[in-house]
């Protein structure tokens, strides 16, 4: 045969004579190439250091948030007292005028110690709490002022339903009105004996309103419809008289019985507030006020000075378990994300559910069936740079074209009945397909490298046995390239999930009456097609657009601080979760169609 | 190759050379056409595959010349020659999966038992499952080898578990790999060996009892055990089914083919009985290119 491989040799004795020639002459750096590696290897070490840093950061701020802190007592020597928990500290320049403002016999060396540190000391930021009291949180202790600092013993650090964390010494416990004791060891007792019912009794309450009675309040809504319906058909005159006098009977019948069930709930939730309402704890603050505390308002309460090992764990996971599963409380700065879980997750599964099947299809049209030439190469530019708009722009095009028309649409076509909007405006529906056109390019990107790099001998040997076009591509050409079409979900649902512009204006919103995904509620519907409990068309709380307005919109950004870092650290890990799923069944993938080598 | 060594094989071997200008391969070199050696046996044969003035082009590139020849029935033929020359694009123009590169010409005709290859009217897809094919590289699908071997079944729309594991069992065993699979035909067939992966290959391509069996080079990618298993195999199909292979290997033409054609820079050459073509043949260029002078 010709095709021997005779070039080799002139070609490896070359390489000799140039290592011979290196080796003989004095060595020079740039030869070598040794300061590109060290500028190529820092630059990537730099990178990767930075993108750790962040991680390690907010890892730690996010996650040591709920570990249960010391309450301290804190007296200056300008006679202010106050208790608190130490927010942080941070290293500050004072300004010297305050220091005149310190007891005589201090001045001299406090003014000595400021100058030894160059002008600086230490000041820390303590969360004080007892904001309807005080009308502040927090309040900053110089190290220079501080007269005593000590861990009372009974302190107590209670978190409220509202007006945040409250911090005291507890002075009795009250039942119905009446002292019933004053020992601060015996209040404590009292205390965890009755308040686990009080809270089994809060969330009652709360599963009432929410659920019960929201499902009343959907049968009488119901019933009204159908008798409005019943109306418009006699008017029209396709049911007779007597029908119509049925459904209004019915109807009133069912009205007169949700309103008999309301009025039960109604009356359950009175006595719950009654019965919630006759314990009570008399504080007492730093500053001498006395107040008190119903057990109903109190959320968790614990003596952060006496608190073992185990008991702060305990705390830490209960704290951690009411973050993740609970609805946020006083305007999402306290309490749990659950909504803001489930808008998101929901929003990107929906997302997922809507690009990949599409992105799959245009990429299989694209390198399967159409015809390379320039109308192709030019699709292929227009994609990847609708990769490159910014993101705002997707927004604003799914609020005017899905919001307004697609969803004015849909209610004029399927809801004309109903008085308010349903598709029309934000929701999850829309927000999705805003973020699904927006990852679109990467699903279409992936999805065409995946299906190039299917070796063509194989699409030959599945024509060679007599299969048509579409029947090799769904059993040879999709099985395979199912990975990389995974990847470019992937990368999709991290771009998705993170995105928080587009979506302020197609559906996340700050407070929403009742979330996208309800298990309590199987009416959910698009258009003709049952959705069961999810609700396409409500609108939803999510994670990012939460740390954007914790961290940027609430009355209070130092008391918000810990919760944005400990809602990213959250978001972080939620992404990761859904990116982990994906690479574990690619990974599976990729196992059955790697080839064995002999 | 040199006009030298031309000299000294015309002076060492009586077989005839024919050609205007000097040697017949210095003629087709030079674009002329040269009329097809063929032995009068290939006559007496009953005939599957007919081949008739079939000329291919790659854009303007030609790459089979005029090429007339028939394949005779239950019969192993084999096509040799040296690289380029257009075996496999001969071999690949029998099933038209030539058709899927869009440069691609043909001009000429072809017809399998009797039925037009190239004609308007032919369903590609139906064209292709009268045939088996098995390439260069073995090329399993992603599935198992259960799902590989009836494949041809599956697209034709059969779900009869009987009639599946049937066509399974008899694929895998007229392939001589039925005791190595038997208790694993749910595994992928990715994770078998090379040799065992095209062995897979034929079984699948045999599966649809296909009237010829095409065979691209099948063991130039298998050492020397894998490709005397299939040599084995070829010889057991041998008169069940056309076998028309393309082969690199002058021993295993020699071994295991009735028939074979050279073919040089897209013509054919000389086609006869395999002992004549390789002890006897009526071209010194085929003596030559058998017996290793050139190519």
């Amino acid at each position: 045969m010709t095709d021997l491989p005779v070039t080799d040799l002139p070609k490896s004795s070359n390489v000799g004579t140039r290592r011979r020639d290196a080796g003989r002459k004095s060595m020079s750096l740039y030869a070598e190439g040794e300061p590109m590696v060290w500028l190529t290897g820092g630059a990537l070490a730099f990178s990767l250091l930075m993108i750790l840093a962040m991680l390690v950061y907010v890892f730690w701020m996010g996650f040591s948030n709920f570990w249960p802190q010391r309450v301290v007592h804190v007296t200056t020597h300008s006679g202010q007292v106050s208790m608190g928990s130490v927010s942080r500290s941070q290293s500050y320049k004072p300004s010297i005028a305050n220091v005149d403002r310190l007891p005589e016999a201090l001045q001299d060396s406090t003014r000595e110690k400021l100058l030894a540190n160059d002008g600086y000391t230490v000041r820390t930021l303590l969360y004080t709490g007892n904001y309807d009291l005080t009308g502040t949180r927090f309040q900053w202790v110089s190290d220079y002022e501080v007269n005593t600092w000590e861990y009372p013993e009974w302190a107590l650090l209670i978190e409220r339903r509202m007006d945040g964390n409250f911090y005291g010494m507890p002075v009795a416990f009250e039942q119905d009105g009446e002292v019933l004791t004053e020992s601060p060891k015996e209040i404590w007792e009292r205390f965890e004996e009755i308040h686990p019912t009080v809270r089994r009794r809060f969330r009652e309450r709360e599963r009432i309103r929410t659920v019960d009675m929201g499902r009343v309040n959907r049968r009488q809504e119901n019933a009204r419809r159908q008798l409005v319906e019943a109306t418009r058909q006699f008017e029209n005159g396709e049911i007779p008289a007597g029908d119509l006098d049925r459904v209004r009977h019915e109807t009133e019948e069912t009205i007169d019985q949700t309103r008999r069930e309301h009025a039960a709930l109604s009356k359950r939730v009175d006595e719950i507030n009654t019965e919630n309402r006759r314990y009570g704890l008399v504080m007492e603050t730093a500053q001498g006020l006395r107040h008190t505390l119903f057990f109903d308002d109190i959320v968790m309460a614990f003596p952060g000075n006496q608190l073992s090992r185990f008991q702060k764990i305990a705390i830490f996971g209960e704290r951690w378990r009411e973050f993740i599963f609970d609805n946020p409380r006083e305007a999402n700065m306290e309490g749990g994300v659950f909504p803001q879980i489930i808008g998101t997750v929901t929003m990107t599964l929906v997302m997922t559910i809507f690009v990949v099947p599409f992105g799959v299809i245009a990429a299989l049209y694209l390198r399967e069936y159409a015809k390379p030439g320039p109308i192709v190469s030019a699709v292929r530019i227009a994609i990847n740079n609708l990769a490159g708009v910014p993101s705002i722009v997707f927004g604003v095009f799914g609020l005017g074209f899905f919001c307004y028309i697609m969803g004015g649409y849909l209610d004029d076509v399927f809801y004309s009945n109903s008085p308010v909007p349903t598709f029309r405006g934000g929701g999850v529906l829309w927000a999705s397909a805003t973020l699904a056109l927006l990852t679109l390019p990467v699903v279409i990107v992936a999805t065409e490298e995946a299906l190039s790099a299917v070796p063509s001998s194989m699409r030959e040997g599945s024509y060679a046995c007599g299969a048509s076009k579409w029947q090799t591509i769904k059993r040879i050409v999709l099985p395979r390239s199912m990975p990389g079409i995974m990847t470019g979900m992937i990368l999709a649902m991290a771009r998705g999930a993170g995105e928080v512009a587009p979506l302020m204006l197609v559906g996340a919103v700050k407070l929403a009456p009742s979330l996208p995904l309800d298990i309590h509620n199987w009416s959910g519907s698009l258009g003709f097609i049952p959705t069961g409990p999810i609700h396409l068309e409500r609108s939803f709380l999510h994670l990012g657009f939460h740390i954007y307005d914790l961290g940027f919109q609430s009355s209070d950004s130092e008391a918000a601080r810990p919760m944005v870092f400990t809602t990213t650290l959250l978001l972080i890990s939620i992404i990761v979760i859904l990116n982990l799923t994906a690479i574990m069944i690619r990974t599976r993938l990729r196992r059955k169609f790697k080839s064995g080598t002999f | 190759m040199t006009a030298e060594t031309l000299e000294q094989a015309q002076a060492r071997t009586p077989v005839q050379t024919r050609g205007a200008s000097g040697t017949r391969l210095e003629a087709i070199a030079s674009g002329e056409e040269v009329r097809s050696e063929i032995h009068p046996q290939l006559k007496k044969e009953d005939n599957i595959l007919s081949i008739e003035n079939f000329n291919l082009w790659y854009g303007r590139a030609q790459a089979l010349h005029d090429i007339s020849m028939t394949v005779p029935k239950g019969k192993v033929t084999a096509l040799v020659g040296p690289s380029g020359c257009g075996k496999s694009t001969l071999l690949r123009s029998v099933n038209r999966l030539n058709d899927l590169i869009d440069i691609v010409r043909i001009g000429g005709e072809m017809t399998l038992n009797g039925s037009s290859i190239y004609s308007k009217n032919v369903d590609v897809i139906e064209l292709r499952k009268r045939m088996g094919m098995v390439f260069q590289k073995s090329n399993p699908f992603p599935m198992s080898i259960y799902e590989n071997v009836v494949y041809s079944l599956r697209i034709d729309g059969e779900r009869n578990k009987k009639v599946l594991d049937e066509v399974c069992e008899r694929s895998l065993r007229g392939a001589a790999i039925w005791d190595e699979v038997k208790d694993r035909l749910q595994d992928s067939a990715l994770g078998l060996s090379g040799g065992q992966q095209q062995r897979i290959c034929i079984a699948r391509a045999i599966a649809a009892e296909p009237e010829v069996l095409l065979m691209d080079e099948p063991c130039s990618a298998l050492d020397p055990i894998a490709t005397n298993k299939i040599e084995d195999m070829i010889d057991a199909l041998k008169g069940e089914y056309t076998i028309l292979i393309v082969t690199h290997n002058m021993q295993q033409a020699a071994r295991s083919s009735d028939y074979t054609a050279f073919m040089y820079l897209g013509r054919l050459i000389e086609y006869g009985p395999t002992d004549t073509i390789f002890q006897n043949p009526r071209l010194i260029e085929t003596q030559d290119y058998v017996t290793g002078r050139f190519g």
